[in-house]
């Protein structure tokens, strides 16, 4: 909510001029999103020190917007530096991070001792964030941190801290600095992040950006994560380096993806090697199954349940159904739930059910299994669910823990196959169980399959 | 001439073009009645002689009829008909519902119809068309009966039309006018004493007097009741004979109704002389009519041969059929309805004892009608889907039972012994669950789904948009408790108007004014506590929660939110919470007070912290650290400033107030968060006693709620939180002060606020219902509500506009639904039915509403 900026440099006051804000003047701006003030707590000759205090309306941010949710009135925004104090620093400083002055042309172009405080920076990724994004441009970083209740030590530190930046430099590089940092350190950008984001993003970050060690990271999180942006972004600071590996991220995030991947082929091979002419996928999500099966022929009834309606609507467009074409017409998707049943999921040649189980609360499972073996009654059902005795195998996964904060359960190779068994037997299916993914001697395979078959249709 | 047509038919006209079959439907049906293929033809082609489109009018046509026909209203087709081609497809149609096909046939001289054809301005055919029809007509005229129609009518003068009155006839089993009360007997299988014992259990005096050696039976029932036979009055048993002759006496004598039973028509058969497999039981029969008279005989045979396959009584509430019955079968007549009323839904296979196997048509039952039946001996009455099975097995060695109907009791004396081996053993005889638990353990989406209109008590009609239901299903697949366990969800709670009284949004003013305006003259304060609201049941022991609620598993008790997701993560925690709530009931003497074994608590689960530990945290406490990092800043630059002569102390003085605000406001979600490390440190505040076993408590007042209550917080565990509470006679002003100042009392030591009551628990003001409660919420506590500076005298201003309405409605349709879904569980009706209420709770929830009302 506040920012000052100050100078030793002799004539202090020129800050002033650079600034053109005149010293001696107490000034009000009205934004969008409350008032900015700009008055100089300090003004001499040695020294001079800019305040821009930001006033942000908790009520307003709330109350002036269509249907209004965007914001809780408990909320940091008035106290916390983000893009608001970015806002304001374009509209109140303008000129002088364009670096023009009329009355001191010469300074404008002249690094000058600056110290910039900001209050309060919320930094969710710790100091170490602030250093690695401050440091490379120079800066000298002070942060002071704040604890979370100062009644409740217990609660540890808070993610806000009051950040203090040195270094001599050019007025309108600070301010462009900041104007692209504080928004990146908050990550919660107040406005919707369009394609000029990215024009905007080069224009200010010109000079430095492709140089910043950090420069991936600040696309992503000036960007508001938006993927695509990102590339657009990086694509044009670092055209040389273009389709580079990049580094240990990367790997991380692609080795789980890797087993879905695989779990998926495999359950999508089972489909297209067997009859099935009416396939069901249950618990679809955004459809990765289904894509794999689309072009099948053979398959002349294609149908996603998920209870997630917003996870439909991705299937919706990742299928292209919005753009409907003619074997479209062989893709449902439904809304349903695994835990009722469903005269719709009737008839089906085989269902898949792949990593949904682990998902459903133990006390529902016996609801489920009468909707889909009794009820639904599929004439195959291939089921994956994680193998528990795996997860030694993940380092990164603290003992005892799920792969997923929503798992409920996650079962080993022997609960699997009782479970499985109980249930075969129970309706009428015969079961077999095999590994999928890369088996280990000790702990077997990170996932389960099941595959059910109703005697009564194989007979 | 009269003519008669049942009350339920698919009436076809037969005739040329010409004959008068448009005039005569006018003359005789209402014009909704008439079905007419001309019309058709112009609805799909704007030309009502249009031949191309005849198979499109036919289709409109027929799914017309299909649609009365589904609903039960009779339907006349005003078509030529005059081919048997065209005629087979409608009489297919009649069959395929359970209708009776009729024709009525215009058989006009020929010169009339085409003198009156040409007539016709509209349209008119050749000459030879209408002399073919003619034709067709004659030709096929004999072949009607053959064709399936049940009643011909055939017309053939214009006098004989124009004198014409039909009259329409009841169906036999038809006596919707008939209320009962009745006493429905289940299959008596010549259990003769039993039958005796049993009418003497229902008040009905049987007197014996023999005439010439043959006994004669005189029934007396007790006032205005009637016994009513659900048939299988013969086989297996010691006496059939004195059971049909008793039957048929009552039959007769008006004090008795009786369906047949597959044992009795099969009877039937034997004595008409057809040929009949003799087993099961028919040989002793007939053994023991050997010694009856022949005229015995004679009038068995037409006393069977007379019995109607069902009865719908009571405006469509009540049905009696043998084996059951379908409700789309329900007050229809054919084959197929006779044939299910006897069998049932036999699939035409055998199981291992060699015996029909059924499907359970009472599983898949929707219906409204109360269907009572027998057929397949049961251990206990099998109450299912409001079907209920009273076949308890007398001939086997079980009882004889009797449903009383309308009290839907139960009367039932015990087998003088085992008169006949079951060929296989009687259902539900080792069940745990009943038949209808089993049935509830797994709910059908197509009931909770889509646009649900749903019928309450409390409020009629409560309308749940598509939308809505959508939005519930994920949270209630994904995040609910088992749906056995949600009987019950609370509604949500509106403020009080908002009050214009300098620095406050909430005043008891308001909550006062609401219900005197209302008409309310006692309300009950009640304090407010800050926590989480929590839905407990708890039982006097583990297999009694299991069979009521129809569990898988034992369990104790359960707790939950306001949104059907388990209150404790950690299930130790919840059994400790629940044993010690279950010792507290226990010690308040509350299971033989209430007579229950279980208990349905509403209450406020404290602290805050508990379940809002994150929350707290993440948002509560965070503000106040960015507070506290940004003001001292922002408050030393505007000093410095002002030291060196800047005019900032107006800007000074406002951030010079946010940080004492901030300070409130953290000192306001402080006081509700405290560590939890066991159960120790939970306070449980109840303030509903909402259901025990048959009663739901919403007759009983607010201040019986809360009397009783604090019997239960008195116990000495400090688990249990008392509530504080005061009455207060809104017409008198001293009372209502004395309430206002002990709301800021309340709220100046830093609580919440009250929740104002109406005396009763249900009140309706002068139109309709009012609010069952209304918060007011104290000037500190609304801090966690709209921030920490909302009492800026600006912010203020725009917060007192704030629109209640929707809120409010919302809570009345919530608190309808909920005191609806309880009901109908306390009533032991189907799952579904309570779950259709609770799901609408949960959808209503997803409606945009401000969040902070």
């Amino acid at each position: 909510m506040i920012l000052t900026i100050s100078t030793t440099h002799r004539p202090a006051t020129d800050l002033g001029f650079l600034l053109h804000k005149h010293p001696e003047r107490v000034q009000q701006f009205d934004l969008p999103f409350g008032e900015a003030h700009l008055f100089y707590p300090e003004a001499s000759e040695t020294r001079c020190t800019a305040a821009l205090l930001l006033s942000i309306d908790p009520v307003g941010l709330v109350r002036d917007r269509e249907g209004g949710t965007l914001y809780p009135y408990v909320n940091d925004r008035p106290y916390a530096a983000s893009s608001f104090m970015s806002v304001a620093i374009t509209r109140l400083f303008r000129s002088a991070m364009r670096g023009q002055s009329k009355e001191r042309p010469a300074l404008v172009d002249q690094p000058i001792p600056l110290v910039a405080q900001v209050a309060a920076v919320p930094c969710d990724g710790g100091l170490a964030l602030l250093t690695k994004l401050w440091e490379p441009l120079g800066y000298t970083v002070e942060a002071q941190p704040q604890p979370l209740d100062p009644a409740r030590p217990t609660w540890g530190m808070s993610p806000y801290v009051t950040l203090t930046l040195r270094h001599t430099l050019r007025l309108a590089e600070l301010l462009t600095h900041l104007y692209v940092l504080l928004p990146v350190l908050d990550n919660r950008k107040h406005y919707w992040v369009g394609d000029d984001e990215v024009e905007k993003l080069l224009r200010v970050g010109e000079g430095w950006l492709d140089a910043h060690p950090e420069r991936e990271l600040i696309s992503h999180r000036y960007l508001k994560g938006r993927r695509r942006l990102t590339e657009m972004a990086l694509a044009r600071l670092l055209p040389e380096e273009e389709g580079a590996e990049d580094g240990s991220q990367e790997e991380a995030l692609v080795r789980p993806q890797r087993l879905h991947e695989q779990r998926l082929d495999r359950v999508a091979a089972l489909i297209r090697n067997s009859e099935a002419v009416r396939v069901l996928d249950l618990g679809c999500g955004e459809g990765h199954l289904l894509e794999r099966l689309v072009d099948e022929p053979r398959i002349q009834a294609l149908v996603g349940v998920d209870v997630s309606s917003r996870s439909l609507q991705q299937a919706h467009r990742r299928l292209g159904l919005d753009r409907p074409r003619p074997e479209s017409n062989r893709i449902t998707l439904l809304h349903g739930s695994l835990t009722y049943q469903d005269e719709r999921l009737r008839g089906f040649d085989v269902a898949a059910i792949v990593e949904v189980i682990e998902h459903i609360d133990p006390s529902r499972l016996d609801s489920f299994e009468r909707a889909i073996w009794a009820a639904a009654r599929p004439r195959r059902i291939l089921l994956t669910t994680p193998n528990a005795e795996y997860n030694v195998r993940f380092p990164a996964l603290p003992e005892g823990e799920f792969r997923h904060a929503d798992h409920r359960f996650e079962w080993t190779r022997d609960q699997f196959r009782q479970w499985a068994d109980a249930v075969a037997s129970r309706h009428g299916y015969q079961v077999e169980i095999e590994p999928l993914g890369p088996v280990d001697e000790e702990v077997g395979a990170p996932t389960q399959l099941a595959i059910f078959t109703d005697r009564e249709a194989t007979a | 001439m009269k003519i008669e047509i049942p009350e339920l038919a698919l009436v076809l006209l037969i005739g040329p073009s010409g004959a008068g079959k448009s005039r005569f439907a006018r003359d005789h049906f209402l014009p909704t009645e008439v079905i007419s293929s001309d019309d058709c033809r112009a609805w799909v082609s704007d030309d009502p002689t249009d031949q191309s489109a005849t198979e499109d009018a036919f289709d409109l046509l027929t799914t017309i009829a299909r649609k009365r026909l589904a609903r039960g209203k009779l339907t006349v087709i005003d078509a030529t008909n005059v081919q048997p081609e065209a005629r087979k497809p409608l009489i297919e149609l009649a069959r395929s519902y359970h209708v009776l096909p009729v024709a009525i046939v215009l058989d006009m001289p020929v010169s009339l119809c085409l003198r009156r054809n040409q007539l016709r301005e509209d349209r008119s055919l050749g000459p030879h068309v209408v002399r073919n029809q003619h034709n067709q007509l004659h030709r096929s005229l004999r072949g009607l009966k053959r064709e399936g129609f049940r009643y011909i009518h055939h017309l053939t003068s214009p006098e004989a039309v124009e004198s014409l009155s039909i009259t329409r006839q009841r169906l036999w089993v038809n006596r919707r006018d008939d209320a009962g009360p009745f006493d429905i007997i289940g299959d008596v299988h010549g259990c003769f004493d039993e039958l005796h014992a049993l009418l003497d259990a229902l008040g009905y005096q049987v007197t014996r007097h023999d005439e010439e050696g043959e006994p004669r039976f005189e029934v007396q029932p007790p006032a205005g009741r009637r016994a009513i036979f659900v048939g299988d009055l013969v086989d297996r048993g010691p006496d059939s004979p004195n059971v049909l002759r008793l039957v048929m006496e009552m039959v007769e004598a008006g004090t008795a109704l009786c369906v047949p039973g597959n044992h009795d028509i099969k009877l039937l058969r034997a004595l008409q002389g057809r040929r009949v497999k003799i087993a099961h039981g028919l040989s002793q029969t007939l053994d023991q009519l050997q010694g009856e008279s022949v005229a015995f005989r004679k009038r068995l045979i037409a006393f069977l041969d007379g019995l109607i396959s069902h009865y719908v009584f009571d405006e469509g509430k009540l049905v009696v059929a043998h084996a059951g019955l379908s409700e789309a079968l329900q007050g229809r007549a054919s084959r197929w309805v006779r044939d299910f009323a006897l069998y049932g839904d036999t699939t035409g296979e055998l199981d291992e004892f060699g015996l029909p196997v059924r499907r359970d048509w009472a599983a898949r039952y929707r219906g409204e009608a109360l269907v009572v039946y027998g057929h397949t001996p049961v251990a206990e009455p099998r109450w299912l889907n409001h079907t209920v099975n009273i076949d308890t097995g007398a001939v086997f060695g079980g009882a004889l039972s009797a449903l009383r109907y309308p009290e839907q009791a139960v009367v039932s004396v015990a087998a003088l012994r085992q008169y006949a081996v079951p060929p296989r053993p009687l259902s539900g005889d080792a069940d745990l669950l009943s038949a209808q638990q089993q049935d509830d353990s797994l709910l059908d989406l197509s009931e909770v789904t889509g646009k649900r209109r749903i019928e309450t008590e409390l409020q009629g009609t409560v309308t749940i948009r598509a939308e809505n239901a959508a939005a519930a299903l994920e949270v209630m697949s994904r995040f609910a408790v088992d749906p056995r366990w949600l009987i019950y969800l609370p509604p949500t709670m509106s403020p009080s108007k908002t009050s214009q009284r300098e620095g406050l949004l909430e005043h008891p003013d308001e909550a006062f004014a609401y219900y005197a305006n209302a008409g309310v003259t006692e309300v009950v304060c009640q304090e407010k506590h800050m926590g989480s609201r929590a839905i407990v049941i708890v039982g006097r022991s583990e297999a009694a929660i299991q069979q009521r609620f129809g569990l898988p598993e034992a369990a104790i008790g359960i707790c939950y939110t306001r949104t059907g997701r388990r209150f404790f993560d950690e299930p130790a925690l919840e059994r400790a919470f629940l044993h010690r709530l279950q010792a507290a009931v226990g010690a308040a003497g509350w299971w033989d007070q209430f007579e229950s074994e279980w208990l349905l608590l509403d209450c406020e689960l404290m602290p805050w912290s508990a379940k809002a530990q994150g929350m707290i945290r993440e948002q509560y406490a965070a503000v106040g650290a960015a507070a506290r990092t940004a003001l001292p800043t922002a408050v030393a630059a505007l000093q410095t400033a002002q030291a060196r002569g800047q005019d900032v102390a107006e800007l000074r003085r406002r951030f010079d107030a946010q940080q004492g605000m901030i300070e409130a406001f953290s000192a306001a979600y402080r006081r509700y968060a405290w560590p939890v490390e066991g159960v120790d440190d939970l306070r449980l505040a109840p303030f509903h006693l909402l259901a025990t076993e048959g009663v739901l408590h919403s007759d009983k007042s607010h201040l019986w709620q809360m009397e009783s209550l604090s019997e239960l917080t008195r116990q000495p565990d400090p688990l249990l939180h008392p509530t504080a509470y005061r009455l207060v006679d809104l017409t008198d002003d001293g009372a209502r002060a004395e309430a206002v100042a002990w709301w800021e009392a309340l709220t100046d030591a830093g609580g919440e606020g009250m929740v104002v009551k109406p005396m009763p628990f249900i009140a309706r003001g002068r139109r309709s219902m009012i609010q069952p409660a209304v918060k007011c919420r104290g000037r500190d506590y609304l801090r966690l509500i709209y921030g920490p500076t909302y009492t800026e005298p600006a912010n203020l201003a725009r917060l007192r506009q704030r629109g209640l309405g929707r809120k409010s409605a919302l809570a009345l349709r919530e608190f309808a639904l909920g005191m609806e879904g309880l009901a109908r569980w306390i009533r032991r009706e189907p799952l579904r039915r309570t779950h259709e209420c609770i799901f609408g709770v949960l959808a209503l929830e997803s409606e945009p509403v401000d969040p902070r009302l």
